[in-house]
Formats: structure tokens, sequence, C-alpha cells
């Protein structure tokens, strides 16, 4: 494996060597805690702890619910009130895999524009970015299907709502929208097929999260210099990193210590402060709520979704040209779609040669304001369809494709980069005045 | 800069987190402060029981409880009521029984009746049900002291019957006006040219269910209207959410063991790094 060079496992004692000969398990746990990490990291590299600790608590008190949960249309809001009054901390375990799903949106959107900013999509980590869009995708499958499982109201009309979506494909929209829910309409079919997969999709997600580590583990992690750690020798290596245990687990410990902390506030004191209260109305079919409105982390795709109306140019263009097959409906469909698509070919929709965008001054402006973007359109997805609202969330819509689409490619052939350091080491030493190796890290070495 | 936009970027997401209740008709509903209310607010034993009382001798003509068992009367943190009290209390409703299929009195385990009428919602989880608050006491950290507003919303219902505004002086309706309900209907004389209501409230199908001294506390407190509100959606607080007091305290011991938790792992963080670190310059 072409990684960083540094110390492996030797076994030592016979019974070592023995378990090592026939299945290098130790090795491979060691491999993986002792892997060479940049030393440079900085508080933004905590998300994959905080990420990895949500997949677990989301399956352990799934698990749990899922022991007193009843899947039908008769009986499923009633399972989750018998869970939320009777069963032992069925409350408590209830509101945090609710929240837990809050906590894992907020998670991972930070570490996508983490990355994002520093440009660890690019080469050659385009691999571990694919499979981290393809888990966020099957992440926003995961918690829309679980949002249904209670049967109330936004559970049932929000079901209506996204798998209609499908009906909005050409020709065989239908018949594709019928075989996804098991009938006509929302029903006990659907309630049974969504609480199967939702319990199924958190272990592909396990598994692609294995993958993902096992990619950025191949390749490095990067740093916020995106300069790359030096890989002659074992010893240089060891200038540029220092191994992840114990520095960064306990510094990554420490992090997820102070976002539960502020978890269990939220759970505790208010726990369905980003939750909807129509969802504690038992769904009813023969009642429409009067606004429909996704859970927050759906929201800036969602705006993306209902941006783009029959009045718009655009769609009017493309309706015209596609002979009326794609009309307004489908356009919004594809353009929610097309949203992640593009962020997911960054790799190679970024021209520039520089990596991180802190040697970037022209990319940061244009990154700052996609950031604002997305708050932009999270908050225009909870509005009513109607101005100004929609069109602040057209123009919202229309820079997170050009940011994407124009903005990136052009920058890399106009921006003139900032001098970056030679190495990680480099770096690391501007900020501190280390202990010379030399000495036993007795004694300080000044700044250069 | 990172560190900047982040910081932005997640003050703005607080914000509009808030936003999200904010679609639809701003509806202005009173604040009351009940003993529940705040982090540390614990239920009003008395006036759960007080509660219990307007719902059994008012409300439940017609309004169920259904995921409600009637032994949870007796918990700590509810009404905490003896148990022999609520053996005899339980007698007063007619339950049939899920095996036998015959009626018979009711004994603690049962839960409380379904509604008697069809189209009068169970109370159960209606406190939880209702976003009271939109306006300033419903947005960010102020949730944390106020609530989302569902026991006021009840509150400002039940005390929200008026004689209808003069515009709608020709109106027939089946409904009652009450200031404080938007869902219903609102005449057309009452509407402005783009059909905005010009009007608070509307009409609800409920007819005005309480008068003064409906009901005769054993406290003595005196029983208005506004008391059987106030007492009645506090109650009805509880049974949405009756582990509301567990929760929190299980909210704040897990809030303290993380705060230890997060020093700890500081102080070893940092006695870990000293030695790859030394001072820091920049």
């Amino acid at each position: 494996m072409a990684g960083i060079p540094h110390d492996h496992y030797e076994p030592k004692t016979g019974g070592q060597l023995w378990l090592h000969k026939r299945l290098p398990i130790v090795g491979l746990l060691y491999d993986t805690l002792m892997l060479p990490t940049p030393k440079n990291l900085n508080w933004m590299w905590i998300w994959g702890i905080v990420l990895t600790f949500c997949l677990a608590l989301q399956i352990i008190t799934g698990i749990v619910l899922v022991m007193h949960y009843t899947p039908h249309v008769d009986y499923a809001f009633a399972s989750i009130e018998h869970i939320m009054r009777n069963v032992n901390g069925g409350y408590m375990i209830r509101y945090l895999h609710m929240n837990g799903a809050s906590l894992f949106f907020f998670a991972v959107y930070l570490h996508i524009f983490r990355g994002l900013y520093y440009g660890s999509y690019k080469a050659p980590r385009e691999v571990t970015w694919i499979i981290g869009m393809i888990i966020y995708l099957l992440m926003m499958a995961t918690a829309f299907m679980g949002y249904v499982l209670p049967w109330g109201q936004m559970s049932f009309w929000g079901a209506t709502v996204i798998t209609g979506l499908f009906g909005a494909i050409p020709g065989i929209g239908e018949p594709i929208q019928t075989w996804l829910l098991g009938g006509p309409a929302v029903d006990n079919a659907t309630l049974n097929r969504f609480f199967s997969l939702h319990y199924l999709l958190p272990f592909v997600i396990a598994a692609l999260v294995a993958v993902h580590i096992w990619a950025f583990h191949t390749t490095g992690n990067n740093n916020p210099t995106g300069v790359e750690v030096r890989r002659g020798s074992k010893e240089e290596a060891a200038r540029d990193t220092v191994p992840f245990w114990p520095y960064f687990v306990i510094k990554d410990l420490f992090a997820l210590a102070v976002i539960l902390a502020v978890f269990f506030a939220i759970v505790g004191f208010m726990p369905n402060y980003l939750g909807h209260p129509d969802n504690y109305i038992e769904a009813n079919p023969l009642s429409t709520p009067a606004h429909i409105v996704p859970e927050w982390y759906f929201l800036p795709f969602y705006a993306i979704l209902r941006a783009f109306t029959g009045d718009v140019w655009i769609v009017i263009a493309v309706e015209w040209l596609s002979f009326g097959i794609i009309d307004a409906k489908f356009f919004g469909v594809l353009a929610m779609f097309g949203a992640i698509a593009v962020m997911a070919l960054v790799p190679w929709l970024d021209t520039s040669s520089v990596r991180s965008g802190r040697y970037r001054p022209m990319f940061k402006w244009w990154f700052a304001l996609l950031v604002i973007d997305f708050i932009v359109l999270m908050w225009a997805g909870a509005m009513p369809a109607e101005e100004p609202y929609a069109t602040i969330s057209l123009i919202a819509s229309a820079y997170w494709f050009a940011y994407f689409l124009v903005i990136l490619p052009l920058l890399g052939v106009i921006e003139k980069p900032l001098p970056q350091p030679a190495t990680i080491e480099e770096d690391f030493n501007a900020h501190y005045a280390h202990y010379a190796p030399t000495t036993g890290g007795t004694k300080t070495v000044a700044a250069e | 800069m990172f560190k900047r936009i982040a910081l932005t970027a997640v003050s703005a997401l607080v914000l509009s987190a808030s936003g999200a209740f904010a679609a639809g008709k701003e509806l202005h509903i009173p604040d009351v402060a009940f003993a529940h209310e705040g982090p540390f607010g614990k239920f009003d034993q008395m006036q759960l029981q007080r509660g219990l009382q307007v719902y059994t001798e008012v409300c439940a003509a017609c309004h169920g409880l259904k995921y409600v068992p009637i032994r949870t009367l007796s918990d700590e943190g509810g009404p905490a009521m003896p148990v022999d009290q609520i053996r005899e209390y339980a007698k007063q409703w007619t339950i049939t029984d899920a095996d036998t299929g015959e009626d018979r009195e009711g004994v603690p385990t049962d839960h409380f009746p379904h509604s008697a009428m069809e189209t009068a919602p169970d109370l159960s989880t209606m406190a939880k049900a209702r976003a009271g608050f939109s306006g300033p006491y419903g947005s960010g950290m102020n949730q944390l002291f106020k609530g989302m507003g569902g026991p006021e919303y009840m509150h400002a219902i039940l005390v929200g019957y008026e004689d209808p505004p003069e515009c709608a002086a020709d109106f027939e309706s089946d409904g009652y006006y009450n200031r404080y309900f938007i869902k219903g209907a609102v005449p057309d004389t009452c509407k402005n040219e783009e059909g905005l209501p010009m009007i608070e409230g509307s009409w609800i199908a409920m007819p005005p269910p309480m008068s003064d001294d409906q009901v005769t506390y054993a406290d003595g407190t005196a029983a208005t209207v506004d008391q059987m509100s106030m007492d009645v959606s506090s109650f009805l607080m509880w049974a949405a959410e009756p582990k509301l007091m567990a929760r929190r305290e299980a909210g704040f011991v897990s809030v303290i063991f993380l705060v230890i938790l997060s020093t700890l792992l500081y102080l070893t963080n940092k006695r870990i790094w000293a030695g790859v670190k030394g001072r820091k310059t920049a």
C-alpha cells in the first residue's frame, strides 16, 4: 500500500506471531490507529469523529426503538407514544434518535464545506470525495424514510410530496411512483418498505464509511495548507506528521465531548425545537397541513426544487426545446438532484492547481458567498412559495450552480495564488515555538 | 478565514432554523407563566390535579385522551395522586374490554377513552402539536424559557371567545368567533381587497366550553374561565409530555458529566500536544 512511510506492527511474543500469521487483525488495527496524520490539522478536522459517533448513536438507539415500534398505519403513531410513555427511558432514546439526525446533518454539512474550502476533493482524493457524496445521499434517503415512521401529519404529507417528485419524470414517472409506494398513495405498504429500508441503509452507510476511511488512509489526510506530507523517508514523513493515536484521538474526543454537551442540552431541554408540531398529530390523508415543510437539513435543496417555476425563462426555454418533455415540475426535480451532482463532480470542475483555499485570494470570497448562499437557501426553503421568497430562491439557486459550473472552472485560470509553505512542518513551526527534537523536548526552538 | 465563515454560518443557521416556524399568518398568543416552564421548571402538582378535574368534568364530554394510561396519574413528576384515589377515579370511565368486547368499569391500567365526538380531536399530544408562539417568544433560545407555546395556545383558545366583529354582522355560521383561532372560516365581508382577513381570529366549530364556576375546586381556588383554562392547559402539557421533568434531569446530569469530561480531555489534550507544539507564537 503506497501510504505515508511509518512503522508497522511487529508481533513480539509467540502468541502474537501465531495469530498474526493466521489473521493480521492486530496489525490492521495498529496501522489504522497509528496512521501518520498531518500535525497542522485544525478544528475543522474533527467532524469525522462526530459523524462516526452519530452513525453509531443512530444505529444503537434505532435498534432499541425497533424493539418497541410497530410498522403499521394503525399502530405506528400509538407505538411511538408507547415508547415515550411506557418504555423505560424511551423518551430519552427517542429524542436522542430524533435529534441525532440533526446533529448528523449539522456535522456532515460542516464536514463537506471543510472539504470544499481546503480542496480535500482534489487529486488524489477524488474517490474519497465521491464515496462521501454517496454516503450523504444515503443519509438523506435514510433520514427521509425515518421521518415517515412516526406516522404524523408531516411524515405522511412529506412522503406524499417527495415521492410525488418521481411522478414528475416524463412517461415512466407514475409507474415508478406507484412502485416506490407499493400502491397508488402513501399507505401501509409504503410505511413497511420505508421501515425496512430505514433499517437497512445505515449498515450500507457503515460499510461505505469503512471504504471512505480506507480511501483517505491510502492517500493520507488533506490538511489546512493542502501541501502533501513528504514521503521520501520515514524520518521526513515524521517531521510533517504525528500518529493518530494519541494526538488526534484525544483532540477529537475533546471536541466530541464539547459538541455532545450542547447536544444533550438540546435533547434534555428543547428536544422538539427542530421538529414540526404537526408531526404530533396522527397522519390523516383527508386533511392537508397548511404548510408542508421538510426537516431543516433538506431545506436548501427543497428551495432549489421550488425555485424553478413555470415562469422562469430558462424553464420556458428548456420546455420549448425539449418539446414539452421537461416541464417545470420535472425541471425542478432535475435541478434538485443536479445541485448535488455538481457538488459531487467538483474534483473535475475545480481547475486550480492550488489545493487549499487559504492560498487562493479570489476563491475565498466566492466560497464565503457559497456558504451564505447555502444558508439563504435553507431559510428560503422554510418560507411559503410566494414573493419575495421565490425570487430569492431563484437567485440563490442560480449562484449554487454558477459556483460549481462557472466560477470554479474560471478561477483556476484567472486567479494568481499566494505562495504556499514548502512543507507542513514549516507551516506548523510558523505557529509554535516548538521543542528541539535533539534535546529530547526540553529546549524550545524559536519560530523562524 | 474559515473560522469566521464557520461561526457566521452556525449563527445564521440557528437564526434561520427558528424562522422555519414563522411561515404563515402571524399569531400573537399571550404568554402564560406556567410553573413547568424554564430549564428547571416543575409541574405544579395541585394545578395538574385541578386540570384533571376540568378535563374530566368538561372536556371529556367530547375529547378523548387515548394515549394516556390512567395509572400514570400516580407517577412522580405528574399529578402524583395516591393509587387508591386513582383506582376510585378510574371507575367512572366505561371501557370496552379488548378481550371480551363488553363494557365494564375502568381500572388504572386502562387508557383514558377515545373522543366521544368524532370531530373532536384527541388531546393526548395536543400541547406538542400546536406551536402557539411564532413571534418573539418562539424564536431561538427564548423557547428554552417559554416553550413552544402549546399550552398557551390552548389557554388562548379557551378564553378567546368574543362577540363577532361588526363586519360579520350578517355572517351565518355553525361556528363561534374566537380571536385566537386562525384556521377557521372568515366571512368575505371581513376580508380586504386582496382576500386577506382584516380581523384577528376566525370561526371555530367548538362551542365555548366553559363558564365561570363550572367546576368546584376542592382546594378552594376560584374557578374562573381563565383559571380553569390555565389548569387544564397545564394538565394537557403533562399529558403530552409526562416525562418532562425526568428528561430535563437526565439532560442536566448529562451536560454536567460532559462538561467535566470535556475539561479533563482538554487538559489531557494540552499535555499530550505540549511536547510537539511548545509555546504558541501566532
